[in-house]
């Protein structure tokens, strides 16, 4: 049993934690945030996405030990039901989710892949970059326009700001 | 009507939730001093327990207790069924063997539960389970299906001898060898669907919890149909009276038929509820998943087809082997038969059909309903069997199939469905204008130029949904009723509550069932609340599978919105002296025709609450409910064209094109409907290359995760052409059909035909992997070579 601390969405919270505890299981269990889900045990599916310190990390493979000192953002933290990020928008509007399940991770994953390789992305960077994260519901082909969307959006956003 | 109406492409109410992070899934439930549950499982796909010694376990920390077999059949829990009875074509009763939640004398597939542990918290549970010490005796196994008959092999339930479950057959027999007899062409092949595992990407999750001054019981799990769950624990698991559980399936993270059953897992948590005198929550993780959930597909078959001399099809026979592996599950044994043999006219008219099911146990994962449930295994046979006939008489596969398209109806086939609506040859056109068939030469030529091998594929499948009437599938063996319920709650201020039995979990039906509101009442989806998952809530309901929410459920709510219409139109007529039938509906408002008097939908329902001035002898309120039985199944159909390209050097398979026309009938919102259409094409395309449930010969499940499952990924798959054509369904107050499976029944014949066209080889087994590809030209080149 260890204290861990960490920033999760912008709040310092700390924690006892097993040496082996996962991150996504003190997300889930400690911090109550459930919108991070476990989908698979052998970190293929992509459902438990978060970013740590600003990069796209699959929570079940990390230890809640590693993110000591570090800044998680969960789904939670991306925007509000009254203040949706252009990336949970552009899925709502694509029809981007079915079930539900997948969701937060493919947001997680649509918002890194817009910071690392900038806006205006085409298909084929689409599909190949969401490589780490299955949905069984939509068949992909709604969660590509909908990042595709949101690539475009934020691209004018980048041009109104220069 | 307004733009939230039948037909508008209204974004998803329920989405908000989900994108932010805030839906509530079952393993999400938290309930106060809930211990953790984690089952003991057999490494061993059949064994005698010889012995279960839980003396360590019991004395770790947090530790609980450590249940077993024997305390549950003591307890009175009883064996887990199958609910739809099958006689063999001798009369006999299908061969059920004995399955218990927890096994303690004979396990026969690897992850049957034995024992589970209840602890504090899921480590110490997972830790304990670990230091149960079982000793197995192992005994011989059987995994492939073709081995189940064979004399001498291992004898897996005493109630079924030589491992037949059933031997069941439909059609007529001597008329369609005669249709052999005199046939100018015969066509015939082996055909298999491989065995597939259904993976909704939420697994299966319960928690339970027991009143003890109540004696009431409280289930969360992950059900497309709560209520079912609910009659089943009560009246076949014993495990409380109806009134004393009260089953809730909050959202669920998709089904695709294996959340329909009720699983060893939800019956030992909530036995364990009240046995440990606290909630019990179980999360099966990916790999119990694997092993656990019902798995789909598994048929071996045999197939003839005859054709006179103007290549009319005469007569098909069908011989098919169905593995149900170790146990019957719920609807295990309707899957191979009624949804599945039924079928096999396709689009086609077949003056005579025969087919033979026998279905076998084997040391597999139960088998069960998965997406189409016997329809897609169907329409695999058939359209395998048209493309492979038409190659053969050496006409266009779309000519051969227009030539015998059934095109009159109703149409009665000699396997049981009357096919009430359709237009086949308008969907083929549709499919074929928007994948440019004419232009395919030209681009396989292009192919070629770069070095790759291109191919087109088409399937023209039929399904049948809203599986009903309830008297007819009670004839054939359905141990429920299949209708559906709803009731409309018209609050005083005039919003609404519709209480359905339908189970949404991803389908989209809070918008869906709001729009028929919108619809009828001209009121925005806003002010209606869909209310379903909760058996305290809702009365009753038979849930979602096989596509009957539209068919079925949304019908239910459309004769208690009848109702609900009626009377408040009494009101109106009455509070504005006119006459009842000069009452009309529109944006809210209650009008009398003609004239500029009106009323809000509020102050309708306000006056039948205050019940201040009703017509005479009205009871107050505003609140109806109705129950639906269908008159016959609907039946969707449509046709996929399939265009792949194929590196001869990897063998690797690339989906380049495709399209799917299907015909649906009414369609509430296109948007959600084009969604479940391309959810299902993934599946079927999945099927078609990637995914197989493979098992080694001593029953060991080879493909138990997603490093050795091929799930389909973003970038195995195409984006989709779809086209709607539309002949309204005439048996259902919409016109609707069901969209959820014609996806994945439709897509893998179509890939195959486009493989196989690729390769130019007659045949090529499912999945099409890079592997399977390559080796199978290279014996092409070998045997060209050698030509
Ligand atoms: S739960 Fe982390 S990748 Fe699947
Ligand atoms: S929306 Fe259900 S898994 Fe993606």
């Amino acid at each position: 049993m260890g204290q861990v601390t960490m920033t999760v969405n912008g709040k310092t919270v700390s924690g006892t934690v097993e040496d082996r505890t996962l991150l996504s299981t003190f997300i889930r269990e400690n911090l109550a945030l459930t919108g991070t889900h476990v989908g698979c045990d052998t970190s293929q599916c992509g459902a438990c996405l978060v970013h740590v310190d600003g990069k796209a990390v699959k929570s079940c493979t990390m230890l809640a030990a590693q993110a000591n000192g570090g800044a998680v953002t969960t789904i939670e933290g991306v925007g509000t039901p009254a203040e949706l990020h252009p990336v949970q928008k552009a899925f709502k509007e694509n029809h981007g989710l079915q079930c539900g399940f997948c969701t937060p991770g493919m947001i997680m994953s649509a918002i890194d892949m817009i910071n690392r390789l900038g806006p205006n992305l085409d298909e084929d960077t689409i599909r190949h970059e969401l490589e780490g994260n299955i949905c069984r519901c939509t068949g992909y082909h709604n969660i590509v326009k909908a990042i595709k969307q949101a690539s475009e959006e934020m691209a004018d956003v980048l041009e109104a700001a220069e | 009507m307004t733009s939230e109406g039948i037909g508008a492409r209204v974004l998803r109410k329920e989405d908000k939730r989900f994108i932010t992070g805030n839906g509530n899934y079952t393993d999400d439930v938290k309930l106060p001093r809930m211990g953790y549950a984690a089952f003991v499982r057999s490494p061993h796909a059949h064994a005698k327990v010889r012995s279960i010694k839980t003396d360590a376990a019991l004395a770790m920390p947090g530790v609980d207790a450590v249940l077993n077999g024997h305390q549950l059949v003591a307890d009175g829990i009883g064996n887990i069924i199958c609910g739809w009875m099958i006689h063999s074509k001798d009369g006999s009763p299908m061969n059920m063997g004995q399955w218990r939640a927890l096994e303690s004398e004979t396990v026969r597939f690897v992850g049957q539960a034995v024992a589970v542990v209840v602890a504090d918290t899921l480590q110490q549970a997972m830790d304990a389970a670990e230091a149960v010490e079982v000793d197995y005796e192992e005994l011989p196994v059987i995994v492939d299906s073709r081995d189940a008959l064979k004399e001498g092999a291992p004898q897996l339930h005493p109630e079924a001898p030589g491992n037949l479950i059933f031997d069941w057959e439909i059609g007529e027999e001597a008329a369609t060898n005669a249709a052999f007899d005199s046939a100018k062409t015969i066509v015939s092949m082996d055909i298999d669907n491989n065995r597939l595992v259904p993976n909704p990407m939420e697994p299966r999750s319960a928690v339970a919890s027991f009143d003890a001054a109540e004696e009431h019981y409280t289930l969360y799990t992950t059900s497309q149909n709560p209520h079912v769950a609910r009659l089943v624990l009560s009246a076949f698991y014993n495990v409380a009276p109806e009134h004393k559980l009260r089953v809730i399936a909050p959202d669920v993270g998709g089904g695709f038929g294996s959340k329909i059953y009720i699983y060893p897992e939800e019956i030992a948590c909530l036995w364990a509820s009240k046995r440990v005198g606290r909630p019990v929550k179980w999360t099966s993780d990916r790999t119990e998943a694997f092993l656990t959930d019902a798995h789909g597909r598994d048929h071996h078959s045999t197939a003839e087809m005859a054709l006179d001399e103007n290549n009319r099809i005469t007569g098909l026979r069908v011989n098919t082997l169905a593995n149900l592996g170790a146990y019957m599950s719920l609807f295990s044994s309707s899957v191979p038969t009624y949804l599945y043999a039924t079928l096999l006219s396709g689009q086609y008219n077949i003056p005579n059909i025969y087919a033979n099911v026998k279905t076998v146990y084997t040391n597999t994962t139960p088998v069960d309903a998965y997406r189409g449930a016997g329809r897609p295994e169907a329409t695999y046979v058939i359209e395998r069997m048209m493309e492979t006939a038409a190659r053969q008489i050496g006409m266009d596969p779309a000519d051969f199939r227009r030539l015998n398209f059934v095109t009159e109806f109703p149409h009665q086939t000699p396997v049981i469905m009357c096919y009430d609506a359709g237009d086949y040859d308008a969907s083929l056109n549709a499919a074929m204008k928007a994948i440019d068939y004419a232009g395919f030469a030209s681009r396989r030529a292009q192919s070629e130029a770069n070095g790759k091998l291109r191919g087109i594929g088409m399937s023209c499948y039929i399904e049948a949904c809203g599986i009903a009437p309830s008297q007819a599938v009670g004839s054939l063996g359905a141990g429920v009723g299949l209708w559906e319920s709803a009731e409309v709650r018209v609050n005083p201020v005039g919003t609404i509550e519709v209480l359905t039995g339908s189970h949404s979990h991803g389908q989209g039906h809070e918008t869906t069932f709001s729009q028929l509101i919108a619809e009828r009442f001209g009121l925005p989806t806003d002010n209606v609340a869909i209310v379903h998952g909760d058996t305290d809530k809702v009365q009753f309901g038979m849930g979602t599978y096989g596509s009957r929410s539209g068919a079925v459920g949304m019908s239910a709510i459309v004769k208690a919105l009848d109702k609900v219409e009626d009377k408040a139109k009494r009101i109106a007529a009455h509070l504005m002296e006119a006459s009842e039938g000069d009452i009309e509906i529109e944006n809210g408002e209650l009008k009398v025709a003609g004239t500029d008097k009106k009323l809000s939908f509020t102050e309708i329902a306000l006056a039948a609450y205050t019940a201040h001035n009703l017509p005479e002898g009205m009871e107050p309120g505003l609140k109806e409910s109705a129950f639906y039985d269908p008159t016959n199944f609907t039946f969707p159909a449509g046709t996929h064209i399939c265009e792949v390209e194929i590196d001869p050097d990897t063998g690797k398979v690339e989906v380049v094109n495709f399209v799917a026309a299907d015909d649906f009938g009414t369609i509430i919102n296109p948007m959600i409907v084009e969604g479940q259409v391309h959810g299902g094409l993934v599946q079927g395309i999945g099927q078609a290359l990637l995914e197989n449930a493979a098992y080694d010969e001593d029953g060991q499940l080879l493909s138990a995760s997603y490093m050795d499952y091929t799930m389909p990924r973003a970038d195995d798959v195409p984006s989709f052409k779809l086209e709607t054509t539309v002949t309204e369904c005439p048996g259902n107050p919409l016109g609707m059909k069901g969209c959820g499976e014609a996806g994945a029944i439709g897509s893998p014949p179509a890939v195959i035909n486009a493989i196989t066209d690729a390769l130019g080889v007659e045949d090529f087994a499912m999945p099409a992997s890079p592997s399977r590809v390559w080796q199978a030209l290279q014996q092409k080149g070998m045997k060209e070579a050698a030509e």
